[in-house]
């Protein structure tokens, strides 16, 4: 099936030598931090993660999305999403992809990365997240390209393939699950020490991961001849609609426990996140912004006359990948590190070359998805399914 | 395994005569510091099973009291000084409420706000840095409680710092052979790191292996600092918590540091 990828128009070979360029000013960034080592980053003996561990945390949101289409598919029969499953599988094996490489970039040793093999640490949740990071990759590119091989030849999916599909779903949980813990079960950062952390992971990635999809599948729509189908993105929209008032209810929770307790050491962080604590601030505005377009998504979202018209929706959803993404991308690794154990505070900010690296990280998982989405579309068109109903589902 | 007073001695008296010198021998024999019953082998090192930390503020007059322990410890451990927010530190002087984040109180004495806390890893017994280390290259040493790190296996993940709860960990962000003098190491007997791994106070391990407290123990004057085996009723440590009221960073955490303050 990989031809369909060797092929397309202008635009398609256009697209993908813009992303070739911008991985390769990525990968000149990383020569550069390979060889003078983190000290390039923005990030400090108080700040030690940074824009990397945040976006692997995001990405894993994204990835463990793809369980939104297959679990109302498989479990409850949705023939809507029947069609379009495979732009999840494929969403999070690009996904997944981006979160090992950004875990690979925040190393201060990568070449010894296999020492979490070679040395197994289960008392470590790095070591289950690596598992469980590697274990979904694994299900979704074998799911996805059984299951895509199949339709091509019109062809229910193996019996086999079935077990490994329920399997997906409480995996892509895991994944969530397992990277909140990382954080959630440390003493002493009372930022992350709150049970509630991965109720609240999963509940963003719920609402950012559904919400690419919904972007994807307009562009799809505009870009090719398959039509992801108006049912199977309003949908979506409602999927989203309910992750985005979860999170945002799940973060209400939080700030209620913590302000309500007035327990310093927990208080401090949110204080620093959303007012500034000592006159440090960097990230106010930024909190601030995602606040807004989190009530500004759910008040378009809410509204079915709104979310039923697709460039609102189009809106909505960037709405909700913004609000996602600065919450999870910018405020919660930093902010559990302001103030630091000693209640002293050091701010981070990324330098130009790690948003060179980061940036350079998702062009290439933006490269991924676009060959398999040109896979997976190229397969549509040739059994010619372009709309819902022009194919009776095979499986 | 303890040995008895005539065992000890020649004991001491065969490691002077293989060379081990004389420091050694005499540190050994410092009374009450570290305990001469709890000698076996291998006959030069230190013995004990649960190495502890007796800091006593009250000793300390001035920052530059503390200064001069640091100054002995990253001296003796090639600890480069890196200028800004990515530095290398074991041991550090902080105010009294940035060590003790739990303890806060505004009746407190001023004197006492304004006494440097020589604060460093407490050694813990119960470590999340080891608990979280998917590599174990930090562990805990069973045969005397010491947290320690294997640079060679370390990847550089940072994880130990996140769970440390004390901020007693610093990370190579750049290679720190780069910043002595003329690439001199101010102590050639003792590894540099390389870039890319996390580091922390390792309680003079090396030198404890040869017979020598730790090297800001040493230094210290008028008993600042105390060390000895916590296990061990007769040691220094014990007597003076015995006889003391002493504080824990955090104890609330239930890490169990095995570094003590007496205010
Ligand atoms: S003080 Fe920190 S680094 Fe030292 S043992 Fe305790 S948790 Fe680990
Ligand atoms: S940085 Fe090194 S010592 Fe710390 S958790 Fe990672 S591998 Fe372990
Ligand atoms: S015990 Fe040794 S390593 Fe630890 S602070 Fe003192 S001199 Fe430094």
């Amino acid at each position: 099936m990989l031809e369909k990828a060797i092929t397309g128009s202008k635009n398609y070979w256009g697209w993908l030598a813009f992303l070739l360029a911008v991985i390769i000013a990525g990968v000149l960034a990383y020569l550069v931090q390979y060889n003078k080592g983190l000290m390039i980053t923005g990030m400090s003996r108080d700040v030690s993660w940074g824009f990397y561990i945040a976006q692997f945390t995001f990405l894993v949101g994204v990835a463990a999305s793809a369980v939104m289409l297959v679990l109302p598919f498989y479990l409850h029969n949705y023939k809507d999403f029947g069609r379009i499953t495979i732009m999840g599988e494929f969403l999070a094996i690009s996904a997944v992809t981006m979160c090992l490489l950004f875990i690979i970039v925040d190393l201060g040793k990568p070449m010894r990365a296999l020492n979490m093999i070679l040395h197994p640490t289960p008392n470590s949740i790095l070591f289950w997240d690596m598992i469980v990071l590697n274990g979904y990759l694994a299900i979704n590119l074998v799911v996805g390209w059984v299951v895509l091989s199949s339709e091509r030849k019109q062809l229910p999916p193996p019996g086999w393939i079935k077990p490994i599909i329920y399997l997906s779903i409480p995996w892509a949980v895991s994944i969530h699950t397992v990277t909140a813990f990382l954080y959630c079960g440390l003493p002493g950062r009372g930022f992350w020490l709150t049970a509630i952390l991965a109720p609240r992971f999963l509940a963003s990635a719920f609402a950012s991961g559904p919400s690419v999809l919904i972007l994807l599948s307009l562009l799809v729509r505009k870009l090719t001849k398959f039509d992801p189908g108006k049912e199977a993105i309003q949908s979506l929209a409602k999927i989203v609609t309910y992750a985005i008032i979860l999170n945002l209810f799940f973060l209400s929770l939080e700030f209620f426990t913590v302000f309500y307790s007035q327990i310093p050491s927990h208080m401090t962080h949110l204080q620093y996140l959303f007012a500034g604590y000592h006159g440090y601030g960097a990230l106010v505005p930024f909190m601030w912004a995602s606040m807004i377009c989190g009530l500004l998504a759910i008040a378009l979202l809410i509204n079915p006359r709104t979310r039923k018209k697709e460039p609102v929706l189009g809106v909505a959803a960037v709405l909700v990948f913004i609000c996602t993404w600065i919450d999870k991308g910018m405020g919660m690794i930093s902010g559990g590190f302001v103030p630091n154990p000693l209640h002293e505070i050091t701010e981070y900010s990324p330098t130009p070359l790690e948003l060179t690296i980061t940036v350079g990280v998702y062009a290439v998982g933006i490269f991924i998805l676009t060959i398999l989405y040109k896979v997976a579309v190229g397969v549509k068109e040739e059994i010619g399914d372009f709309k819902p109903g022009d194919v009776a589902p095979s499986h | 395994m303890a040995v008895n007073r005539r065992e000890f001695i020649k004991i001491a008296g065969l490691s002077a005569a293989l060379g081990l010198g004389g420091k050694a021998a005499f540190d050994l024999v410092l009374p009450g510091q570290v305990d001469a019953a709890q000698m076996s082998r291998p006959p030069q090192a230190l013995q004990g099973s649960h190495w502890a930390m007796v800091v006593d503020l009250k000793k300390f007059k001035s920052e530059a009291d503390a200064m001069a322990l640091q100054e002995i410890c990253h001296q003796a451990h090639n600890v480069p000084t890196i200028p800004g927010k990515q530095e290398i530190k074991w041991i550090w002087p902080t105010k009294f409420e940035h060590a003790f984040t739990h303890l806060e109180n505004r009746q407190i004495p001023p004197d006492i706000l304004e006494t440097p806390v020589l604060v460093l890893c407490n050694h813990c017994e119960n470590p999340p840095c080891v608990r979280v280390c998917p590599t174990k290259a930090t562990f805990k040493r069973e045969s005397d409680g010491i947290v320690i790190m294997d640079m060679h296996r370390c990847i550089g993940c940072r994880f130990c710092m996140a769970a440390c709860p004390y901020g007693a960990r610093s990370f190579n962000f750049a290679d720190p052979r780069n910043y002595f003098k003329d690439g001199k190491l101010p102590n050639p007997d003792y590894p540099t790191r390389t870039k890319g791994v996390v580091e922390k106070c390792n309680f003079c391990a090396e030198r404890l292996a040869v017979g020598k407290l730790p090297a800001c123990v040493e230094a210290a004057k008028d008993g600042q600092l105390i060390f000895g085996d916590l296990n061990d009723p007769r040691s220094e440590v014990r007597k003076t918590l015995r006889t003391n009221y002493s504080i824990r960073r955090k104890p609330d955490l239930g890490t169990q540091p095995s570094v003590y303050y007496l205010v």
